[in-house]
């Protein structure tokens, strides 16, 4: 089994404190895993970092047995990374439709052509709306994100990153902001996510992606703290305190 | 805001085209400077409005394309033929170059950096005496005679500088519909997610920079042509505020608008000098006056204002609603 | 060139030259970078402003006022006033719009220039030099002139004043704060708003007195505007933004490069002061630029 993420005493700090602090993490390929930690954690910087949003001050990345430490974002995401963003980020003045479009122009060549007509491009136009589809949004493809819900904004923003049929995916807080229904919807969209698509999750509230996770990552102070399979740090001690300790 | 019709581009084409037929020599005149400044206009707006870059140094491509033409040719004796697309090609490698300054920084930084590139440059016009003249400009330009046809005629040139627009704006409405264009669009809505995406933003963006560096200087040597001289001003801070009421005037991210814009402030710009109010107090308060009233832009802000007044109370536009075409 | 720099009168002119421009400089880029720190504002009516104060310490002193330092003053002040009041009415309108607020400190910009010259004409209109400081100082065989100096023990004296006021005052402390973090600062309770008045009406009224101040040196000249704004720029841009310590060496760095440039090779001027900048830019993005994207 392949190593989908590799990650070895990563360390970043802002002024004083460190956000990532001295982190080990290997993640196998097709894995399910899941980071939890309480707010400040620092999960999301580690994400950044692993994205390639942000440079760490030390320590090195791989990704699928590639050093990536030093490459940015967009090179990464021509590896086989995506990602989808705690806040989000679409382009709310588009449809849809045009959004997936982006997504699935990310990664060829076309997206440097400055003459062809990108509105009469119907393959890949085709491909966002079956896209859509998988996340059960086809009939919305012609509506502008502004005009959408929360919850259907989230599906879009992993649809955005299946599109690109990435190797590994990382996904941050996709649950969070979620009614009861929501949640359920897009839990089982992830849980759909095929075994080719490894898969790093962040969430803040444990309970929510639980069933989601096969393994499982605690971070604390940028620290990881427990790591294991679900039942192992569900069941230490350590997994509570840090929880509960705040 | 659905876009335009094909057919109405036509007409209003043809009705352009026809202005030499009906109007005095005075307006056929002022109606080829409106074209410069739309072509100007026009390409800041790939920058600005598609590419959410503001730059207050555009002046750098048409004035350095214009200096470059003059000093060929009166100084180098270069025949037209030559000295035209050399000036293209110097502004398009000042943009490289340029762009590649600027761009090291984002918002008001790069605003800062394009302003301060471009008025090196212009104090590199008043200086250097030797090569510009300093103040006094260059003149004794002639225009070119393409293909036999002779430009001196107020309307010949018209039209040619009508078909260089037409050709600029097909070319520019061609880049904003392609995928780069997309991406372009992309990268001043959501840079982070394009990165995400695998778009590489700050490529995009320098590319972008050039190309608006190109009809820069496209637009500089009709230009020179059409004034046969050419003087420090046309680097100055002025010149690009110009271009920049215009697209903002119009409404940034559309094709059009900068069109729009062009048109209003040429003529503002000439009414206004044969009546002694004093252009540049003119062109600050218009300045002031589109940005704190009619931001979004001349056209849907009077809409904007004028629907408010019909109703009989004035509503902020709900957001979202005043979109730029596509 | 080289016989020029072999003189030593020469050196020392261009030195003294040098340092009151410099001097002036950082008068001027003090304000801007403190507008800029504080309030995100690239603040381009910053050299009418300082023109501004040229013309109307001279129109002060034409009108019967002696003192080229009491002129100075009240013209300082009169700047800073309309400073605070287009800072209050028209650029808090604005807040939250970088782009607009730029657009109308250039339109402003323009109209206070266009409004000089409608004013006083086009002509340079000369400010004389105090009586008491005409008289040119002699030491060691040099000679030196005495308003060059005063001007650079002004600067410093500001300098002074501004990181006292800054380092040890409450509104220093404010300030820094709200530099730091301005939603922050608005949520422990200062007023932030009052504050960027008061920055505004600090930046401006330096902008008046350094204009003021330079008149024996500069003149009031249509134009002054246009010549002193890109060289704040570039001030700023090299020492960074929101740092007095920046705006202090890069001032005194640029007036030299300037004036000597200037002096030694009048064509080429503005491309000396380019070079710098440029190798600032290549090799220190980040650290000068953390602060300036938007």
């Amino acid at each position: 089994m392949s190593e989908a993420l590799r990650v070895e005493r990563l360390h970043k700090a802002f002024g004083g404190l460190p956000a990532t602090n001295d982190v080990n993490l290997v993640v196998q390929a097709g894995e399910r895993r899941l980071i939890i930690g309480p707010n400040g954690a620092g999960k999301t910087t580690l994400f950044n970092q692993i994205a390639g949003d942000l440079r760490p001050d030390s320590g090195s990345i791989r990704v699928f047995g590639e050093d990536v430490t030093r490459l940015p974002t967009h090179r990464r995401a021509q590896l086989g990374l995506a990602r989808t963003f705690q806040i989000i980020t679409l382009f709310n003045r588009d449809t849809l439709e045009h959004n997936l479009v982006l997504s699935l122009l990310g990664l060829r060549r076309e997206r440097w052509n400055p003459f062809a007509s990108l509105g009469r491009d119907r393959t890949m136009r085709a491909e966002a709306r079956r896209v859509l589809a998988q996340v059960g949004l086809e009939e919305l493809a012609d509506r502008r994100i502004a005009e959408i819900s929360y919850g259907e904004r989230r599906r879009v923003e992993i649809a955005m990153a299946i599109a690109q049929k990435p190797r590994l995916l990382l996904l941050d807080e996709p649950l969070a902001g979620l009614s009861r229904e929501e949640r359920m919807t897009v839990r089982r969209l992830i849980a759909g996510i095929p075994r080719e698509v490894t898969l790093i999750m962040i969430e803040h509230d444990m309970d929510t992606a639980l069933e989601l996770a096969e393994n499982m990552t605690v971070l604390h102070y940028g620290r990881v703290i427990v790591e294991g399979t679900r039942a192992e740090v569900v069941a230490d001690p350590r997994t509570r305190e840090v929880y509960l300790g705040e | 805001m659905s876009p335009v019709r094909p057919a109405v581009w036509v007409v209003l084409a043809a009705v352009a085209a026809s202005i030499p037929a009906w109007a005095g020599e005075f307006y056929v005149n002022l109606a080829s400077q409106m074209m410069i400044a739309a072509i100007f206009a026009a390409s800041l707006n790939l920058l600005v409005g598609y590419g959410g870059l503001t730059s207050l140094g555009h002046a750098s491509f048409l004035g350095g394309s214009a200096y470059l033409l003059a000093w060929l040719f009166l100084r180098e004796g270069a025949p037209h033929a030559l000295a035209a697309p050399a000036a293209i090609v110097g502004a398009t490698l000042l943009a490289a170059v340029f762009g590649w300054i600027a761009l090291r920084a984002t918002g008001l930084g790069f605003l800062m950096l394009s302003l301060a590139l471009s008025q090196v440059l212009w104090g590199l016009a008043y200086r250097w005496v030797a090569v510009t003249d300093g103040d006094n400009g260059l003149r004794g330009l002639t225009r070119p005679a393409p293909f036999g046809l002779s430009l001196e005629n107020s309307a010949a040139f018209y039209w040619f500088a009508l078909l260089v627009m037409v050709v600029a704006l097909i070319a520019m409405a061609r880049f904003v519909s392609s995928p780069f264009g997309a991406a372009l669009r992309g990268s001043r809505d959501q840079p982070r997610r394009m990165a995400a995406l695998g778009f590489d933003v700050w490529m995009i963006r320098w590319l972008t920079f050039v190309y608006a560096g190109f009809w820069g200087g496209v637009a500089g040597v009709v230009f020179v042509y059409y004034h046969k001289y050419i003087h420090p001003t046309s680097l100055s801070l002025q010149t690009s505020a110009e271009a920049l009421l215009a697209v903002i005037a119009g409404g940034a991210g559309t094709v059009a608008g900068p069109i729009v814009g062009a048109v209003i402030v040429v003529f503002l710009k000439n009414y206004v000098s044969a009546y002694v109010v004093r252009w540049n107090m003119l062109l600050g308060f218009v300045f002031l006056f589109i940005v704190l009233v009619v931001p979004e832009g001349l056209v849907p802000g009077l809409r904007r204002l004028a629907g408010a007044v019909v109703r009989g109370r004035s509503r902020p536009a709900p957001a979202g609603s005043q979109e730029a075409g596509r | 060139m080289f016989a020029q720099l072999s003189n030593s009168n020469f050196v020392v002119l261009q030195t003294l030259n040098s340092l009151a421009l410099g001097g002036l400089l950082f008068l001027l880029a003090a304000g801007f970078s403190l507008i800029f720190g504080l309030m995100r504002i690239a603040n381009l009516t910053h050299g009418s402003l300082f023109m501004l104060g040229a013309y109307v310490g001279v129109w002060i002193i034409h009108s019967g006022v002696e003192s080229l330092w009491l002129a100075a003053i009240l013209s300082a002040l009169l700047i800073a006033l309309l400073g605070a009041v287009f800072e209050r009415f028209v650029l808090r309108a604005l807040a939250g719009n970088g782009q607009g607020q730029v657009l109308v400190t250039l339109g402003v910009s323009f109209i206070v220039a266009d409004l000089c010259l409608l004013i006083w004409g086009g002509d340079p209109i000369p400010v004389p030099t105090p009586e008491s400081l005409r008289v040119p100082l002699r030491v060691m065989g040099f000679v030196f002139p005495a308003y060059r100096i005063a001007i650079v023990v002004i600067a410093i004296a500001v300098a002074a004043g501004l990181h006292a006021l800054i380092d040890r005052t409450r509104l220093g402390a404010m300030i820094r704060a709200g530099v730091d973090d301005a939603p922050m600062a608005r949520a422990v309770g200062i007023p932030v708003s009052r504050l960027f008045t008061v920055v505004f009406c600090l930046g401006s009224a330096l902008a008046g007195l350094g204009g003021a101040l330079g008149g024996p040196i500069l003149s009031a000249y249509p134009g002054l505007d246009a010549d002193m704004l890109p060289l704040a720029l570039i001030v700023v841009i090299l020492g960074g933004v929101g740092s007095l310590l920046g705006a202090f060496v890069g001032s005194f760095l640029i007036g030299f490069i300037y004036s000597f440039g200037t002096a030694l090779l009048p064509d080429l001027a503005y491309v000396i002061l380019f070079l710098p900048m440029i190798l600032v830019i290549a090799f220190r993005p980040t650290g000068l630029f953390g602060r300036m994207s938007a």
